[in-house]
């Protein structure tokens, strides 16, 4: 007889969205819960709010010993998975210990990627995934009088905000064009980068990293361009990579990220997987993406845990939507699907309002009768209205004159009356 | 058993954009009336006089909690309200966007996000709301107070789709528990198997099928059979319209009379249904029945209802009320009355029971016919009782809809003539004209 019916291997959002649905269909079946974490489960997004001071570390976590009680859920901390067998269904723990499983689900997440640049790996330099990450970053931070930060996504700038207003001296140095380039489009971007600017934050954009050399006072980094760099303390925020490594050999390739179906099953018998260990369908093409979101690791969570469950109201995936908010120096924006598209036929209209003396921007994107992308900068429209619009591919027909002036008032509007 | 909580209904129907909601709610949570304070927002629509809702739907998988980083959202389990921790707030707006309802927004004014907490169990926007759109509806106590309660009706029985009397008996056997003798007479609820098939019944309690005749003083006779050997048990009857009003009547009245202690709950499906669909005398007027047919000279039925609850309340009953599974906390509220009323008389209870198979009336619109009989003052919800001499409206109804907002759903009035709408009308006007007048008459003996 297995261990448990349902093991599941990570306990930040997937893995806990996971466990509510299981719940939901199975009252009774056993849950094994493992976190490689000494602590109790908490959600690498809150990383750089722990770092800038704004959430004490002690009570960053999604939910407390209480909580698993109720649930009727054995939750082991400090157990890290070696391996994931499907032949066998069983885990294999760093300890030696094994677990066996009915059903299993991989929500790992992913790890920071560290680009191969030469000279990098001899470099102290750090990232920020876990706690531990933070409390060094926080505490390397109190040392540092400048800091050079390897990559303009979410953590990056997130870090760099925090670390300049602890009064360092901060540049981004990005590889792409803008800032922020998987969210915001060239405007959005070029507002983002004004206000760090206005922060004394230096963002060099376009520009490729040729080598780090530690350095007496901590580290210089090398442009393509021909710049030298130097700063006490640096960063790598170059994105992630998945940890998948316990399902190796086993047939499957997961190294960008383990692909899964419509119901985050992973080809391999019993196992399912969700959140940023997975590549799923894009909404928009099908094709198979990484998202690596929150949002999509809770949507990922419930259908992994349905299904496992055999919930008869399951509901397949819709696909990956690229999606985020971001807040920065208290200001606030937020993108939501195709929101970089620029108006294209007669297909793709693009509705744009932009007021600099507020700092704000509105974008929406429409595919026909249908929205298919928004962005916004300090804009009072409902992210979570537009998402759920596009997602559910509203037909605005006769509404969409009314949706395009009032765009808050009439998303509200409708989503209410779908809710009915 | 999980918990049921309290909801903010909203009816858009009602809504005339006017924000007193957003007002009261802006001064309940901040103190001010700025509106920016408001959890709930009222959303213009396409057209002049459309409105929609954005408030917190306090969901029961609540997506901003599961989506938030820093556990600052929490829903609790005994209030299922979705709560917002302010100290553990980072501020960065994903439940925003987790919420697809525009139910967790941010507050220009603070900087931070805010959303619905039910005022602690009292809104302060239901109460602002003149009109009537936004209720706070609080059914889900029964579910809390009751729902660990043993069905004592078994699954399986063979009544009609969206048949309402099971619904009814489920609930009442529930409530009044196993310490009790129940009486079905010839009729629907005896007929779907509450009295038995090949030596079973279909209750958990001890039950028993007099003659439609006399199930009030069979059932007498087995209350003060109990009482000469000191034990208190509950006597119960769920008796058809046939056998209260027609058939079973000599016997309830006299039953009523003499104050024997039973609950008789009349079971009012205004005709003989397991039989065919034959009228009774409370069969409205206008009703098509299999006997008050629908041709070129009837048109359904010439006379008017006999109004067995008025009737009933000149019997000195300790108790009398009428009800309707459409208002199921009134129901239980006036069954707990019942209860306590049969222990010294007679408590009456007359519940309106649409029926889909005999009125032609889909069974998903079962509950809402029940309302609207309600709302258009065609089945008054009111109760009397003896001990106080008070009698009142249940569920007031300042401003009845038109009879034909009810009618119009029930296919055994389809054929009706504008003559005989205006007829049913007048009859409903008259009726609770006349309730009204008994109210007031008892006001003027107390004083």
């Amino acid at each position: 007889m297995p261990d448990t019916k349902y093991l599941i291997v990570g306990s930040s959002h997937a893995g806990l969205a996971a466990l509510e649905a299981i719940r939901l269909a199975d009252a009774e079946g056993s849950i094994t819960l493992l976190s490689k974490e000494g602590s109790l489960p908490y959600s690498p997004t809150v990383l750089p709010y722990v770092f800038s001071g704004m959430a004490d570390a002690d009570r960053v976590f999604l939910r407390e010993d209480d909580y698993f009680k109720q649930m009727g859920v054995d939750f082991k901390r400090g157990s890290a998975v070696t391996e994931l067998n499907a032949q066998k269904g069983q885990a294999v723990l760093e300890t030696g210990e094994t677990i066996g499983f009915q059903k299993a689900l991989l929500a790992t997440g992913a790890r920071p990627q560290v680009p191969k640049i030469e000279g990098l790996s001899d470099c102290p330099f750090q990232v920020l995934r876990t706690l531990a990450d933070a409390k060094a970053l926080k505490s390397g931070m109190e040392s540092a009088r400048s800091a050079i930060i390897l990559g303009a996504g979410l953590i990056g700038m997130h870090a760099a905000e925090s670390l300049c207003e602890a009064g360092l001296q901060v540049t981004v140095v990005e590889m792409a064009g803008r800032v922020l380039p998987g969210y915001f489009d060239a405007k959005a971007s070029g507002m983002i980068k004004s206000i760090f600017n206005e922060h004394g934050v230096k963002l060099l954009l376009g520009s490729p990293v040729t080598h780090v050399v530690a350095n007496h006072n901590g580290c210089g980094v090398s442009l393509e361009n021909g710049l030298d760099l130097s700063a006490d303390m640096i960063m790598v925020a170059t994105g992630v990579i998945p940890n998948w490594e316990c399902l190796e050999n086993q047939g499957i390739d997961g190294a960008q990220g383990v692909l899964v179906d419509d119901y985050m099953r992973t080809g391999l018998k019993n196992i399912w997987a969700a959140g940023d260990v997975t590549r799923s369908k894009s909404f928009f093409d099908n094709s198979p993406t990484y998202s690596g979101t929150l949002p999509m690791a809770v949507e990922q969570g419930r259908i992994a845990g349905a299904s496992m469950a055999e919930d008869p109201g399951v509901k397949p995936f819709p696909g990956a939507v690229p999606l985020n908010t971001y807040s920065f120096f208290g200001n606030r924006s937020f993108s939501v699907g195709q929101a970089m598209a620029t108006a294209s036929g007669k297909k793709t209209e693009v509705n744009l309002i932009h007021i600099p003396s507020s700092n704000s921007y509105q974008k929406l994107v429409f595919n026909a009768d249908r929205l298919v992308g928004a962005m916004g900068i300090n804009s009072e429209l409902d992210p979570g209205v537009l998402w759920r619009m596009i997602e559910r591919q509203v037909e605005l027909g006769d509404v969409k004159e009314a949706f395009a002036a009032k765009p808050k008032e009439i998303g509200r509007l409708l989503m209410n009356n779908l809710w009915r | 058993m999980g918990r049921s909580y309290h909801t903010i209904a909203f009816d858009a129907q009602k809504c005339n954009g006017c924000q007193e909601c957003e007002k009261a709610c802006a001064q309940a949570k901040a103190g001010v009336t700025d509106l920016v304070h408001s959890r709930i927002k009222v959303s213009p629509g396409r057209k002049e006089g459309e409105w929609g809702l954005a408030l917190c739907r306090q969901c029961a998988q609540p997506l901003c909690v599961m989506n938030c980083p820093g556990g600052a959202l929490s829903k609790d389990p005994v209030s299922g309200v979705v709560s917002w921790d302010e100290s553990r707030c980072v501020g960065c707006k994903l439940c925003t966007l987790a919420c697809a309802y525009a139910g967790i927004t941010f507050n220009q004014a603070t900087g931070q996000v805010m959303k619905c907490d039910f005022c602690g169990g009292d809104p302060a926007c239901v109460k602002s709301c003149e009109r009537g759109a936004l209720q706070h509806l609080t059914g889900s106590d029964i579910y809390n107070e009751w729902g660990d309660l043993e069905d004592l009706f078994v699954p399986g029985i063979s009544a009609c789709l969206g048949c309402n009397s099971e619904l009814l008996v489920r609930h009442t056997l529930r409530r009044v528990g196993p310490n009790t003798v129940v009486a079905t007479p010839p009729g629907c609820i005896a007929g779907v198997g509450a009295v038995g098939v090949n030596g079973l019944t279909a209750t958990k309690t001890p039950v028993f099928h007099p003659l439609l005749t006399n199930t009030a003083s069979m059932l007498a006779g087995a209350r003060r059979y109990y009482n000469r050997i000191g034990r208190d048990v509950t006597m119960l009857a769920f008796a058809g319209d046939g056998g209260a009003a027609d058939v079973g009547f000599q016997s309830l009245s006299g039953a009523a009379e003499r104050g024997e202690q039973i609950i008789f709950i009349c079971v009012d499906n205004e005709g003989y249904m397991n039989t065919g669909v034959q009228r009774s005398s409370t069969t409205p007027y206008g009703a098509w029945t299999s006997t008050t047919p629908v041709g070129s000279v009837l048109r359904g039925k010439t006379r008017d209802a006999k109004p067995l609850p008025i009737i009933m309340l000149m019997h000195n009953c300790e108790y009398v009320a009428t009800a309707s599974t459409a208002y199921m906390e009134d129901y239980y509220q006036k069954l707990e009355k019942a209860i306590l009323a049969a222990k010294k008389g007679m408590a009456y209870v007359h519940v309106f029971s649409p029926c889909p198979t005999g009125w032609r009336l889909p069974p998903a619109r079962l509950i809402e016919a029940g309302r609207k009989a309600v709302q258009c003052n065609l089945m008054p919800l009111w109760e009397y009782e003896s001990a106080t001499g008070d009698m009142r409206f249940t569920h007031p109804v300042d401003n009845p809809l038109p009879v034909t907002d009810y009618l119009s759903m029930i296919g055994k009035y389809r054929h009706l003539s504008a003559e005989q709408t205006q007829h049913i009308q007048e009859h409903a006007d008259r009726q609770v004209d006349l309730l009204r007048k008994f109210m007031q008459q008892r006001m003027d003996l107390a004083v």
